[in-house]
């Protein structure tokens, strides 16, 4: 980082003080809860490290744009060129999409677009207007209660770092909506677009198969 | 860490909802400008900058290059999907599942599930060459220089063509392409002068007619759509794809054969069939995907058993020049040109799941 940016990202990171009485998680929960948050620049600089010298040209080529995610209308600032992935982490702080590849080879970036399964990293923003994003953030319930397959992931503990956990998830979410009754195999199927690093696909698959289970059951009662 | 060049280079984006507003926009930017589908080829060559478009014009908001509709009374002239179409929608269509069912079988095996929900029938047989000395951006022959790295004495070149290389040995990787040219489909394009209607294996340039590119389009026209006719609807299909993993792998080659045929009797009991009209293509083995037309003489009329898929094999791979470390791609071209014309047996989807 240059040193100019490295002072205006400092700037722009809330004072440690802020930070101490609030854990980190809860934090970025407030920060998603009320859609609004520190400026996102600081998203931006902080993302800047990536860029291997190379600034952002901050609001050069931006535009002002609403996108609808997670049941919200968030206004933000977004660059032609930029990713869903991209937005949603270093602009809106929903760090819980992930970026693995950034080449639509491994599914850690898999959010919900209109309910269907896309890799974030391979969509471009201002193609989302007027449609809905979902994200691993917007799953549970107002109340807390997580979703079916979440609850499924923790009772089965289908993960091992969790890292390509959310695009799994998010996977699994939109595939049962079509096909809320599968087989083993064709959940395979319909999850083999996401890759784990950690290798317990078999693990995964329970808790994914149990994850329906919970989905069929909540719909019935 | 690997090096993570995930930002592109800044671009202006035009998001048209028509056609015309498409084309007009194409027109006033020439060369500059790049055409994006679902953008799954594109982003890879935007993100690394190998490509630095000063324009993008964004085709997915345009509704009427999306959709299948039937041709004539009832589809009896058969149909037209939309450019914009996913691959998804195509796997998943009534219509075509069931009197085409050869198309959505090459289209479920592109990919991944992601992949094929935003992937378009236009871009798959839009897109480039995988050749990776190309993709990241050496000055090889497509990309306007003099030499070609896969084909020089240290290359890499285990996916490369077999058949019909001319200095650059790169190949088509798509694998609706072969379908879509056994299924005898047209390719409707708008060029500035209008409307142009091409044989799907016409759509498709090798190197010794255009080096830098795979296909017909020139800069300023666009794919809006392919037309399926009825002549192949409901007949015998044959798709096999070979790739190093089940899922996000390019094929190693693919074959595609229609076929219809009289007679009683199955390929192995030795009462075959006759073999009345086919088609068969193949990709991957060469800058395009080859329509086998040798073939489908040679086994007209000829029972439909092993002995004709095995002299189909070998004619097929007549003139095929291997390089350093795709010599395996000549008996694959054989074996799956014959199991195209006699079946498979057990080589099922399920089965390769299950494993
Ligand atoms: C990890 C990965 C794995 C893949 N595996 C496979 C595979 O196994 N088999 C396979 O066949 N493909 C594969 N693909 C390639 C590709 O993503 C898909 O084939 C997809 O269908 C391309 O469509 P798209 O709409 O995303 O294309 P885009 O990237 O948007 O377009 C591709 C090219 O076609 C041009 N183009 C697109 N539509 C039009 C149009 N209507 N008019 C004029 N020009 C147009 C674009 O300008 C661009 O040059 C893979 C891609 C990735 C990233
Ligand atoms: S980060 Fe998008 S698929 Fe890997
Ligand atoms: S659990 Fe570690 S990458 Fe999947």
């Amino acid at each position: 980082m240059t040193d100019k940016l490295k002072s205006e990202a400092i700037q722009n990171v809330p004072q440690e003080g802020v930070l101490k009485s609030v854990s980190r998680r809860n934090f970025i929960k407030g920060v998603i809860s009320s859609g609004v948050a520190v400026s996102s620049a600081s998203y931006l600089f902080r993302a800047s490290s990536l860029l291997h010298g190379q600034q952002p040209a901050a609001g050069v080529g931006e535009r002002l744009i609403t996108l609808n995610v997670n049941g919200q209308q968030r206004r933000v600032d977004v660059m032609k060129q930029e990713t869903l992935a991209w937005t949603l982490r270093y602009k809106l702080g929903l760090t819980g999409t992930k970026l693995g590849c950034d080449r639509a080879e491994c599914g850690s970036c898999s959010v919900l677009i209109d309910d269907i399964p896309h890799y974030s990293c391979s969509v471009l923003t201002h193609t989302v207007r007027g449609r809905k994003v979902l994200t691993i953030e917007g799953l549970a319930a107002e109340d807390g209660t997580l979703h079916p397959v979440q609850q499924g992931v923790i009772d089965e503990q289908g993960f091992q770092c969790a890292f390509c956990m959310p695009g799994f998830i998010m996977t699994a979410v939109g595939f049962l909506k079509t096909n809320p009754n599968p087989t083993r195999l064709q959940l395979a199927h319909g999850i083999s677009g996401n890759l784990c690093r950690c290798q317990d696909y078999d693990k995964i698959l329970t808790a994914l198969m149990r994850g329906a289970e919970n989905m069929r059951r909540s719909s019935l009662g | 860490m690997a090096v993570i060049r995930d930002v592109m280079a800044a671009f202006e984006l035009f998001q048209p909802t028509s056609v015309a507003d498409a084309q007009k926009l194409l027109e006033q930017h020439g060369p500059d400008v790049w055409v994006l589908a679902g953008g799954l080829d594109s982003f890879d060559w935007l993100k690394d900058r190998i490509k630095k478009p000063k324009v993008v014009v964004d085709l997915s908001g345009i509704g009427e290059l999306r959709g299948v509709r039937t041709l004539g009374n009832d589809g009896g002239d058969g149909i037209e999907i939309g450019a914009m179409t996913t691959l998804t929608e195509v796997v998943n269509h009534p219509i075509i599942k069931q009197k085409y069912d050869l198309l959505a079988q090459a289209a479920e095996l592109v990919a991944s599930p992601q992949i094929r929900n935003q992937g378009t029938i236009g871009g798959n047989v839009s897109q480039d060459t995988r050749c990776w000395y190309y993709r990241s951006g050496w000055p090889c022959y497509r990309a306007g220089g003099n030499i070609c790295y896969a084909d020089a004495p240290e290359g890499r070149n285990r996916e490369h063509a077999i058949l019909q290389a001319d200095r650059c040995v790169a190949v088509n990787p798509s694998d609706s392409a072969p379908a879509l040219i056994a299924l005898d489909a047209k390719f409707v394009i708008r060029t500035r002068k209008g409307e142009r209607v091409v044989d799907a294996e016409d759509y498709f340039v090798g190197p010794d007619i255009d080096i830098t590119r795979l296909h017909i389009l020139q800069p300023g026209d666009l794919l809006t759509a392919i037309r399926i006719p009825s002549t192949w609807a409901g007949a015998q299909f044959y798709f096999e794809k070979i790739r190093d993993r089940n899922v996000w792998d390019f094929p190693l080659m693919n074959v595609a054969s229609a076929m219809v045929t009289s007679g009683d009797g199955s390929p192995g009991d030795g009462s075959a069939r006759t073999i009345d009209r086919i088609r068969i293509s193949v990709n991957a083995a060469a800058a395009r995907p080859l329509r086998l037309k040798a073939v489908e003489d040679a086994v007209r009329g000829k029972p439909r058993n092993v002995a004709t898929g095995e002299m189909a094999g070998k004619l097929a791979v007549q003139g095929a020049v291997p390089l350093q470390f795709n010599t395996y791609k000549i008996p694959l071209m054989r074996n799956l040109v014959k199991r195209a014309i006699v079946g498979a047996g057990s080589a099922t989807e399920e089965a390769t799941w299950a494993s």
